[in-house]
């Protein structure tokens, strides 16, 4: 019986009309093509997305061991060397209170990690929840949410961001409740929507067949499908997130000086712009370029990674 | 009046390139209906379009040539080619709604071709696509013409995309599985208009298939696809009573229709004995005065309407009707996906109906009724392997760990004639064939009485459509189990089922015993649906 | 028709809990800001009496719900409360300063736009070739660039460097006379006297805070725009027009075009969001007088009455402007309001 039955000579039905991959019906898979093979796979396919994640790693590594390997200190100031153009001393030159401004900007790249890191992880998680509970739910809870989320998207984000921190006050913890704030609306809205898809799908009637609670069909079976498209949102958040708290601190609010902040440093750079002193403001805005666009790039690989069926 | 020699068609694919057509050679007469039947990547839908020279971005032309009316289509300039296209030689595919602009009114699109080809101006273009509208016998043409396709019902949808085509009066018209997506009473309705189009205006027709017994009906010669290249070619009784080709056999013997019994949809050979099944006397699942009624924009909609049947155990019972007639939503009631408005469903003589749907996945009957769903990719959690979906009961039904799980997966697999060493993979990685036995044997993990199939075969290829009936029938016997196998498809049920219901409009039209009701049917309905059915030429050897 | 007609008056009606909403949020936010504005009203001068006297009379001893409802009945009135820095009705200062902003905002739109869209049509239609490569480019590099960073640079290179732009110092240059008011838009205004004196100095302040805008809204219009179109032109439907022989000049404008504006419009709406923001950015780094640098300039004296007003007026503003645009969807897509999509 099994002979005839066996599906040992059956090429794949794949869409009709185009060019089909004959699957190799004869090779044993390898064993769960382990996540590190995977994601090894991936850099290799993709050059931008190799030279994405290792920008990420420059990225980490100032942040963690900057502040111990600076050559200068970021908040020593000398009257003497003031607005000193870049030199071999200075590689970023000085600023108006005769700071290194090299080693305040590494050492500000731990400020403005963690800030995005922190407000993205805090609207990730609630905004997931959120979205997640609302679109497999439906009916008041989904209407309820949505009025909540329009409500808040009625805000520019920017005016909104501006308003919780004058009201909460100049702190960085601020800064990250404002950011996690204004992007709780668009994880709650992308979860809400795949799993709006999902929730009638083959496979979620298969799996309560199967015994499993709503719960567990949420958490196990629906939301890991989601996380693909999710991780794209992830690292443009993070990017927003870092220009949020930059743009902020331009303005005044959020984090002070002395503290090295890229905004800060724009914003304190802007005022010698006209006067020809270039340096102040041009390499704590490259950084922010650097570290928004490392972001970008990182999104793509990061949802290879995730997603099963880039596995070949 | 076309001459295809020596065709090639090759894609470059991130594996390299791919030959889709490995060389080609027919004619077409004038006034000619061929037909090109063929599974999934044989090649024959990638063959108009090469013809008419709407290839993929990736796809080309690599050998051959195609001679239409003197002109090679190969070699053609763009520009010709857009003369040609519409004019000379039309297409019409498959999913009419996607196949047409949605936010464009339909009269629009026709006036756009006929403009396009100068076969009408500015002032006269309404009028005559109105009039290509009416060729197609749509009904209140003048109102029609302003409706957008969402607006339409499918096989509305359908009959413009054929005014759309035959708009400007081509010789040639290429018809690319256009019957998939449409109810079968429609697809005969379809199918006879561009026939009898076809015919009254000396047309040339290409008809591309994957069903034999449809080329069949509606063709003049049929011409045999596998891989790329044509295996058999010949006239349509020709090929059924005398097919030369171990394939071409391969696809006769599959093509479901009136005689013989499920193993004879397999080739010869291949066929080992199957013992009846057994049909008990108790009654399994009694469903009585089963309703279910929606709240619509419009008032209530009765879905289904207080339907009554019986299923003992070991019987195979069909559920047929088209689309909107209630059967899936009389299956997710079964099953307890969804809860009835009225009636009750008994289990062994418990009812069932009476437990809410929100809190079946926990009852101790969850085990034992359980379901097959149509399209296995979608069924399928694309993050899990085949050993992972199938364990999933196991896990959670039967409280089963480690080895246990392990052993008894494997056990299944075996059973459903799925490889072991393609239980790691993920869906995406295997064939329909395959993702149709995963599901098949995650469904019977948990040793179910009541299985429910919704078109468990629709989206598979004809040949590996007999592999898994021919399954279901090994399985009922050596697992004693009973089905409810939905379908539209009349001649499977006939080969698979002992008991026959037929719905329409929520309500049961028709039930008998299968021979009864398919030889003698006695409502208007069923005759309908048996005469729509395509008629594959009877052969003398079943 | 119809159905179109009430779906449109429906997006109106739920328009108006959103607008409450965001009322009482702009509410709770600035009555949240620190520094007391009971001090600050009743001047350097004032002893605890007139301190609490200021307080009473600007009913902030009352509790919170009856100051709210207090406050609505104001809003309806039009009256947002004095400026403490400047003195002035709030209402006054919002709409002074309005056509300035807007001025810039649209016109940075509208430059955008004909750069982006046409870009990204192009990139779908030549997918590979070098004008793909470039959009694919800007996207990545325009969604990175701080606005703040942008302007400051370009200042840098055009003032400094070049000595083409003139100094960044607001909308017109001392040396000329504001046109008559007409709309506020000084480009407006002084082309319909015919001062082309004063059109062209406006036009040389605006440009550079205008370009600055429109790169930072540059990149995502582009990218949508080219994702619309190629969704577009590998749909059922091309395929069936290309089918049809329908040529190409036809299928792209008529039938792919007019599906890729769809999404596109929808991206307008976050487009917006992001813009109105960025302009308080640009504001202030080019010292244009509009409703941005007013807030800043009334956050860092903690004049909450402007802020409120301010955040609020941004609020109503984008509501509005979403509105539109859903308006103007309805427009194109006939599916609008029906499950047909």
């Amino acid at each position: 019986m099994n002979k005839i039955l066996s599906s040992a000579s059956e090429t794949s039905a794949a869409e009709p009309g185009m060019a089909d991959a004959v699957i190799d019906v004869t090779q044993p898979a390898k064993s769960r093509s382990g996540g590190f093979s995977h994601l090894v796979y991936v850099l290799r396919e993709n050059p931008v997305t190799a030279f994405a994640f290792a920008m990420f790693g420059v990225l980490i590594f100032a942040a963690v061991f900057g502040p111990s390997i600076v050559p200068y200190d970021p908040l020593e100031t000398n009257a003497a060397s003031v607005l000193q153009p870049p030199s071999m001393a200075h590689w970023f030159g000085t600023d108006n209170l005769g700071r290194d401004v090299f080693s305040r900007v590494v050492v500000a790249t731990r400020l403005d990690l963690v800030i995005s890191v922190a407000a993205v992880a805090l609207s990730f998680v609630i905004g997931s929840f959120l979205g997640a509970i609302a679109g497999y739910r439906g009916g008041w809870t989904d209407i309820t949410l949505n009025r909540v989320l329009d409500t808040i998207m009625a805000f520019p984000l920017f005016v909104l961001a501006m308003g919780v921190v004058a009201a909460l006050g100049n702190s960085v913890a601020n800064i990250i409740y404002a950011t996690a704030i204004i992007n709780i609306p668009f994880y709650a809205r992308l979860v809400r929507a795949e799993v709006n898809i999902r929730r009638n799908a083959g496979f979620t009637l298969a799996a309560k067949l199967s015994g499993n609670s709503d719960a567990r069909i949420l958490a196990f079976h629906i939301f890991p499908n989601a996380l693909p498209p999710m991780m794209v949102q992830v690292s443009l958040n993070l990017g927003w997130a870092i220009l949020n708290a930059a743009g902020l601190s331009f303005i005044g609010l959020g984090v002070r000086p002395p503290t090295p902040e890229w905004g800060i440093m724009v914003a304190e750079g802007a005022n010698f712009i006209v006067s020809g002193e270039w340096w102040m403001a041009l390499f704590p805005g490259l950084s922010l370029m650097i570290a928004v666009l490392t972001f970008n790039l990182m999104g793509d690989g990061l949802r290879d990674i995730v997603d099963p069926r880039r596995r070949t | 009046m076309l001459s295809i020699k020596g065709l090639g068609v090759a894609f470059r694919t991130r594996n390299g390139e791919v030959n889709a057509v490995k060389g080609i050679d027919f004619e077409l007469a004038k006034g000619e209906r061929l037909g090109i039947v063929g599974e999934s990547g044989s090649g024959k839908s990638v063959t108009s379009y090469a013809l008419m020279r709407i290839l993929d971005a990736g796809g080309t032309i690599k050998s051959g040539e195609a001679v239409y009316g003197g002109i090679d289509l190969r070699r053609a300039s763009e520009r010709d080619m857009r003369d040609i296209r519409g004019r000379e030689i039309s297409m019409i595919f498959q999913n009419p709604r996607a196949a047409l602009n949605p936010i464009r009114k339909v009269g629009h699109q026709i006036e756009d071709v006929l403009r396009r080809h100068s076969r009408a101006t500015r002032h006269n273009a309404k009028i005559k696509a109105i009039e290509a509208l009416e060729a197609v016998k749509i009904r209140d043409a003048a109102a029609r013409y302003e409706s957008y396709p969402f607006e339409l019902s499918g096989g509305m949808c359908q009959r413009v995309v054929i005014a759309l085509a035959l708009a400007c009066d081509p010789k040639l018209i290429i018809a690319d599985e256009p019957t998939t997506g449409l109810d079968i009473t429609t697809q005969k309705a379809v199918m006879d208009l561009v026939d009898d189009l076809v015919r009254a205006r000396g047309m040339s027709s290409i008809l591309i298939t994957h069903d034999l017994g449809l080329a069949s009906q509606y063709c003049d010669r049929i011409v045999v696809m596998k891989d790329g290249l044509i295996v058999e070619a010949g006239d349509p009784v020709e090929l059924f009573t005398n097919p030369q080709h171990a394939y071409t056999r391969k696809l006769v013997h599959a093509t479901p229709r009136r005689r013989g019994t499920i193993r004879s949809l397999l080739p010869e050979g291949e066929r080992p004995d199957l013992e009846p099944h057994v049909i008990g006397e108790k009654p399994l699942i009694d469903v009585i005065n089963l309703a279910k009624t929606y709240q619509g924009k419009s008032g209530p909609v009765h879905a289904v309407r207080k339907i009554s049947f019986t299923v003992h155990e070991g019987e195979s019972v069909g559920l047929v009707g088209e689309s909107g007639c209630g059967k899936s939503t009389t299956s997710s009631m079964l099953v307890r996906l969804l809860d009835s408005t009225s009636g009750s469903i008994f289990y062994r003589g418990e009812d069932i109906a009476t437990l809410p749907a929100a809190g079946f996945a926990k009852h101790p009957l969850r085990s034992k009724i359980q379901m097959v769903f149509q399209d296995a990719t979608d069924s399928l959690n694309p993050r899990f392997t085949a050993r992972q979906a199938i364990a999933d009961p196991l896990h959670r039904l039967m409280g089963m760990r480690g080895d246990a799980v392990t052993t008894r997966t494997e056990e299944l697999a075996e059973m459903t004639g799925f490889p072991a060493h393609l239980l790691d993979r993920f869906p995406h990685q295997l064939s329909g064939g395959q993702k149709a036995r995963v599901g098949i044997a995650r469904a019977l993990a948990t040793e179910p009485d009541f299985l429910i199939l919704d078109e468990p075969t629709a989206a598979l290829d004809v040949s590996i459509q007999a592999l898994v009936l021919n399954l279901l029938a090994d399985l009922r016997v050596r697992l004693g189990i009973s089905y409810l196998f939905v379908s539209h498809d009349l001649n499977v049920v006939r080969l698979l089922c002992d008991h026959v219901i037929v719905m329409q409009n929520g309500s049961i039209v028709e039930s008998g015993p299968v021979a009864t009701v398919m030889e003698n049917p006695q409502h208007p309905y069923t005759r309908e649906l048996l005469s729509a059915a395509p008629q594959a030429p009877e052969r003398e050897i079943a | 028709m119809a159905v179109r007609g009430t779906s449109v008056l429906t997006r109106i009606a739920q328009a108006i809990p959103v607008l409450f909403g965001v009322i009482v949020i702009s509410f709770v936010l600035t009555r949240a800001l620190p520094g007391d504005p009971a001090v600050q009203f009743a001047g350097i001068m004032a002893t605890p009496e007139t301190i609490e006297e200021t307080r009473a009379k600007l009913g902030l001893d009352k509790p919170l719900p009856e100051q709210f409802v207090v406050y609505l009945g104001q809003l309806f009135q039009g009256d947002l409360g004095q400026s403490v820095s400047t003195g002035r009705p709030v209402l006054t200062e919002l709409t002074s300063r309005l056509p300035a902003s807007l001025e810039l905002t649209l016109s940075a739109l509208l430059l955008s736009c004909l750069v982006a869209v046409p870009l990204g049509v192009l990139a779908a239609t030549r997918p590979g070739s070098w004008v793909d490569q470039i959009c694919r480019l800007l996207v990545t590099m325009g969604v990175s660039l701080p606005t703040f960073f942008t302007g400051v640079m370009l200042i840098y290179i055009f003032y400094y460097l070049l000595g083409i732009s003139p100094s960044p110092l607001g909308r017109l240059d001392f040396i000329y006379l504001d046109p008559p008011h007409v709309t506020g838009f000084f480009l407006i205004d002084a082309a319909l006297v015919g001062d082309w004196e004063t059109w062209f100095g406006a036009f040389k302040q605006l440009i550079l805070p205008a370009v600055t805008l429109a790169l930072f809204t540059l990149a995502p219009i582009a990218r949508m725009t080219r994702a619309a179109m190629l969704s577009a032109l590998s749909s059922d439907y091309i395929r069936t027009a290309r089918a049809a022989g329908l040529g190409s000049g036809r299928i792209l404008c008529g039938y792919a075009f007019r599906n890729a504006l769809l999404p596109v419009v929808t991206t307008l709406g976050m487009v917006f969001s992001f813009v109105l923001g960025a302009n308080v950015l640009v504001e202030k780094v080019f010292a244009w007088p509009g409703i941005g640098s007013y807030a800043v300039e009334a956050l860092i004296v903690s004049d909450y009455a402007a802020v409120q007003g301010f955040v609020l007026a941004m609020a109503f503003l984008f509501v509005f402007l979403n509105l539109v645009i859903d308006l103007a969807y309805s427009l194109i897509d006939p599916r609008f309001g029906t499950s047909g999509k």
